[in-house]
């Protein structure tokens, strides 16, 4: 049985690269960016079988209980989380739970994540290879700790398909997890600015932390090198125990997810409402319009990309913060006009089969290009005026404001223009309707960051003017450069919208039913 | 159950079909069909799905298409509605190409296509409004065959509800409703009563046979023999991208059940032996 979910496993992998070229490339490149990592980490491993003891206990602890962190947090915010061997599906197959645990456990291994880490861990032998007891110690540690790893990222996922089940659940934390993961920088800032004043911590820090769950499978080898056998013993317990109780913790979980059938339920609401569709003109433009902005509260594939936008100055604000020059928040009103405008490249992929509404009742591509952009503009504009404004006062350089008003004019409309023309033609791979936000097909990421890398490039040589204008402002100083960007960038802007619009708008009349066959395919 | 007005009025103006095609009916007298396919034909990769249907259904008839699963049914209801671009062939409603006048075509017609999605984060009327609203009609009179679809569907009370929420017979009757709400002068159904319960299934019946009574014209395609027996009038049987019958019910079934007919028509099923270990437990 544990073959057989192993081999299901593979084959889903395997299957997944025949659905499409392009999952082949992102899967392509994101092996090659893992084996850059585990051949560094694996480098430095083997590189610290001639450091002393102490500095090697003190890096492979902390880096194991880093790495333990990330399995049980990533699936939490990161959209990668595994759920092809979702275990609700396995609901009506009767598998005992003995042969399903170790199944997918070991299937969680099977996977880019899964070996990379299991190399790394492995390399840790090599560090420890000053003796035979100290490379045993680290090779049980090893596998004790990559066992750990991925039952704890099982018990997590498993925990959270079982909390997701509510929609109003799912809607609410795809969003709330998004902050962390957005501050990161931040947080990683203070983080290295707190390791680095207190470095002589570090040693006793890994001590105290190789007693924890995290630490105590990647401590053994260390502890059997510096000739300490019964403390190699204890951590043994700890890490034998943790895995247990996790394992334990998992198998309940499971058991529950195996008997409890996802439930969606709501609340009902008064008729009559017709809520947004009240304020736009009864036009077909209009309604897309209605449309897309009630997507853009209701729907949290949306509005997680919404909650970046109050982090923005934060993140600036902290950016400018090292060097006391805040001047860097200038920035943050063309950027969020950028983001913004942006969000909508994937407009049509996010409808995904619903787009057959818009083809079977022939709205006309250039109306629902137009509603689609316009639903954005309703608050990227306020808000991108409000950010300029707030950033001007708060540095008080107002000499700069002309020329920040047009750059972050010019990129919302450029941008809201290319956006309509991109997603006219491409569709990428994005979370389904209603599914959990987790759950995206693999080699999405390469694929979507090519039709983003090409999108950008493109904004970059439509905005070259505005650019040219914030240049020749910050070389020279004379703000008619500044004026000259605001009119650039209002008028060639808004002639960039319309174009796009109407590019788009042709390119969705003669393509409809082959943008709605690629988004079938999606499904 | 609310009487509906299925008034003709918004149907646009029809043109003639395009040159190069040959028209669906070029015999004088005869009236142009509701729907008239021509030399349909689809490929998905080394599968044919659709191997060249032509078929004419007459306007204001009821008519099934009845075949076993992976017949091309839905893929050839597909390409008469301009979901799905054809290799080969086009459709005609009443008239007009649809490949040719895709917007003049999707005004008289309404559908309601199989398996897919809905912008599911509206609310039932909001969703019917849209469609509504998406076909350029006037904001008052959205409102008004709102109200009536949803009554009539027996939808009032979840009219608020978003459709997330909603069970999967509700989801059809809302998607039914889009479909009607421009009053089309031909409606094609793809499953219209696939996990619908049997007293939303009369319900919509009783809608789809009014509807036909007043002159529209019904395309549903169904696995329940019994069912297109009982409601339509003509019947074309697709097995393997090809029709093997079309026809008034009558004639199709000559004088036997449509489903004996059907499964004598698409062969196999009569073997019922093989699984003794069945009966012995």
């Amino acid at each position: 049985m544990v073959a057989h979910l192993l081999s299901l496993k593979w084959r889903l992998l395997l299957n997944g690269f025949r659905r499409s070229p392009w999952q082949i490339v992102g899967i392509a490149v994101g092996a090659l960016y893992a084996a850059g990592v585990v051949l560094s980490c694996v480098v430095g491993l083997v590189a610290l079988r001639w450091a002393d003891p102490l500095t090697a206990q003190t890096v492979v602890v902390l880096g194991g209980a880093l790495v333990m962190t990330g399995w049980a947090v990533v699936p939490l915010v990161a959209s990668a989380a595994d759920l092809t061997l979702d275990p609700s599906r396995f609901t009506t197959s009767a598998i005992p739970m003995r042969d399903l645990l170790p199944g997918l456990a070991l299937a969680g291994l099977l996977g880019l994540p899964g070996i990379a880490t299991l190399l790394a861990s492995l390399a840790t032998v090599a560090t420890w290879s000053r003796g035979f007891p100290a490379a045993a110690g680290a090779l049980l540690g090893a596998v004790l700790g990559v066992l750990s790893c991925v039952v704890a990222s099982k018990l997590v996922t498993t925990a959270v398909a079982s909390l997701l089940a509510s929609r109003r659940f799912k809607d609410i934390s795809s969003i709330v997890f998004v902050v962390p993961l957005v501050l990161a920088g931040p947080i990683v800032t203070a983080v290295v600015q707190g390791v680095r004043d207190s470095r002589d911590y570090l040693p006793g820090l890994a001590e105290a932390v190789s007693w924890t769950p995290l630490g105590a499978a990647w401590s053994l080898g260390g502890e059997l090198d510096a000739g300490n056998p019964a403390g190699a013993a204890a951590k043994l317990l700890v890490a034998l125990g943790s895995l247990a109780a996790l394992c334990g913790a998992w198998y309940l979980l499971l058991k529950r997810a195996m008997v409890t059938p996802p439930y969606g339920g709501g609340g009902s609401r008064k008729a009559g409402k017709a809520g947004l569709f009240a304020l736009f003109p009864a036009t077909p433009a209009g309604a897309v319009a209605a449309r897309s902005l009630t997507y853009w509260i209701r729907d949290p594939r949306y509005a997680g990309s919404l909650v970046i936008v109050p982090l923005m100055p934060v993140l600036l604000y902290f950016a400018g913060g090292q060097s006391g020059n805040h001047d860097v928040l200038l920035t943050v009103a063309p950027l969020t006009a950028f983001l913004l405008a942006w969000s909508i490249s994937a407009d049509v992929s996010y409808d995904n089969t619903a787009f057959a509404l818009h083809l079977a009742t022939g709205v006309r591509g250039r109306d629902d290009r137009l509603g689609r952009a316009l639903a954005c503009l309703v608050f990227a504009l306020p808000l991108v005026l409000l950010f300029a404004a707030g950033s001007i006062a708060l540095t008080g350089r107002w000499e700069w404001l002309p020329n920040i008003l047009g750059s972050s004019l010019g990129a919302l409309f450029t941008g809201l223009g290319l956006a309509s023309v991109v997603s006219a033609r491409w569709t990428s791979a994005v979370p389904v309707p209603g599914e959990s936000p987790f759950k995206k097909p693999p080699g999405n990421v390469t694929q979507t960051l090519l039709v983003q890398f090409a999108g950008m490039s493109a904004m970059g040589v439509l905005l070259l003017p505005e650019i040219a204008m914030v240049a020749a402002q910050a070389a020279t100083g004379s703000t008619v450069f500044g004026w000259i960007g605001l009119a650039a960038g209002t008028v060639l802007g808004l002639a960039l919208f319309v174009a796009g619009i109407r590019l788009g708008g042709r390119w969705l009349d003669v393509r409809g039913p082959e943008m709605f066959a690629l988004l079938a395919n999606n499904r | 159950m609310t009487a509906l007005e299925f008034g003709r009025g918004y149907a646009g103006r029809m043109s003639a079909p395009g040159p190069g095609y040959p028209a669906p009916n070029p015999s004088p007298a005869p009236p142009v069909p509701a729907l008239a396919l021509r030399g349909l034909a689809k490929r998905f990769g080394d599968k044919i799905a659709v191997n060249g249907i032509s078929l004419d259904v007459p306007a204001g008839s009821f008519y099934g298409v009845v075949g076993p699963n992976g017949a091309g049914k839905t893929t050839t209801l597909s390409m008469a509605t301009g979901l799905l671009r054809p290799d080969f062939g086009t459709a005609f409603i009443h008239g007009v190409d649809v490949w040719e006048h895709p917007l003049e075509a999707k005004k008289l017609m309404g559908i309601l296509p199989d398996g897919v999605r809905l912008f599911d984060r509206l609310s039932g009327e909001q969703l019917v409004s849209y469609a509504g609203l998406l076909r350029g009609m006037d904001r008052a009179v959205v409102q008004s065959r709102v109200q009536d679809l949803l009554a009539a569907l027996d939808l009032g009370k979840d009219a608020g509800t978003l459709v997330v929420d909603y069970s999967a017979g509700m989801r059809k009757k809302i998607a039914l409703a889009s479909a009607l709400i421009h009053a089309p002068r031909l409606l094609v159904l793809d499953e219209p009563f696939e996990s619908v319960d049997p007293v939303s299934a009369a319900n919509i019946r009783g809608i789809l046979e009014q509807y036909v009574a007043s002159g529209g014209t019904v395309i549903v395609s169904s696995h329940v023999m019994d069912l297109v027996q009982r409601m339509c009038d003509h019947v074309a049987v697709v097995a393997a991208g090809r029709v093997l019958a079309a026809g008034t019910v009558d004639e199709v079934r000559a004088g036997a059940s449509l489903e004996d007919r059907f499964v004598a028509l698409v062969g196999g099923g009569t073997r019922t032996g093989g699984l003794e270990w069945l009966r012995t437990f």
